[in-house]
């Protein structure tokens, strides 16, 4: 899995390629909270349009910054689900705590 | 099919791309497929983080047997263990507040059947079965590889 990750508006937008497992979650999770510390970021987006695959693992990192970013008053919201993730994302309950919007730029829109 | 492999994370993927290679053959929709490398990914992971503690050095077997009308898939280690299965597999039961105990969940979900033998010191062993269609009517049927 790769990430890019940009910082706009004060909202850190993380996009997700590939796969989001274990591996992914171990080798990343310090680097999406490293950027967000030193950027100086409010907010994550996730952007998982370029996602391939998901399971826990990937989910607890989502939730975990979500955590974070929460108790410090920011906000998380995803973006550009690929329809086949819809039916983990609801299982998993994320998609109740974390709102799910269309594209980065709605989700922009929302957390300004 | 059987696969060994060491308790390192990287090797997750392996696992579950090789229980979906090996049921490449059956006329499985995405969403299934999916449904079964998420399963098998979660007890690998169990595998790893709890039954080894994140040891790389631990050994995990996968083992997948395809018959008519289901696949069965066996995934067993030889690590700490535990002496209550049944309690890890309520829902929010976890110890890593990353690790959110979604596991078990997604593998009693996305399986038709989960079950789980372990003992304190003797490892662990999850076997799932998931149903499959009827591959006598697999030759131009009209499933359609949705998704």
């Amino acid at each position: 899995m790769s990430l890019e990750i940009e910082k706009r508006d004060n909202a850190l937008i993380v996009r997700v390629y590939g796969e989001f497992d274990l591996r992914a979650a171990e080798f990343h999770r310090h680097d999406i909270d490293e950027k967000f510390r030193t950027q100086g970021a409010k907010h994550i987006i996730f952007n998982l349009g370029g996602l391939t695959f998901i399971d826990s693992s990937g989910l607890g990192v989502i939730l975990g910054r979500y955590r974070k970013v929460t108790e410090n008053g920011g906000r998380v919201a995803i973006t550009n689900v690929p329809p086949r993730f819809n039916r983990i994302l609801e299982l998993s309950g994320v998609n109740r705590l974390i709102p799910v919007y269309d594209d980065e730029a709605e989700a922009l829109r929302e957390l300004a | 099919m059987r696969l060994e492999f060491l308790s390192l994370p990287e090797n997750v993927g392996l696992a579950r791309v090789a229980v979906a290679a090996f049921v490449a053959g059956r006329d499985l929709q995405v969403n299934e497929l999916e449904e079964i490398k998420v399963a098998v990914s979660e007890a690998v992971t169990n595998s790893i983080i709890h039954g080894y503690k994140e040891r790389s050095d631990g050994v995990i077997s996968v083992t997948a047997s395809l018959y008519d009308r289901f696949l069965e898939v066996v995934v067993e280690d030889q690590g700490k263990g535990m002496s209550d299965p049944n309690q890890v597999m309520k829902p929010g039961v976890g110890t890593d507040p990353e690790r959110v105990g979604l596991g078990f969940m997604f593998m009693k979900s996305f399986m038709d059947e989960v079950d789980v033998w372990s003992e304190p010191g003797q490892g662990t062993k999850v076997k799932m079965v998931k149903l499959l269609p009827d591959k006598t009517n697999t030759p131009g049927n009209s499933r359609e590889n949705g998704g």
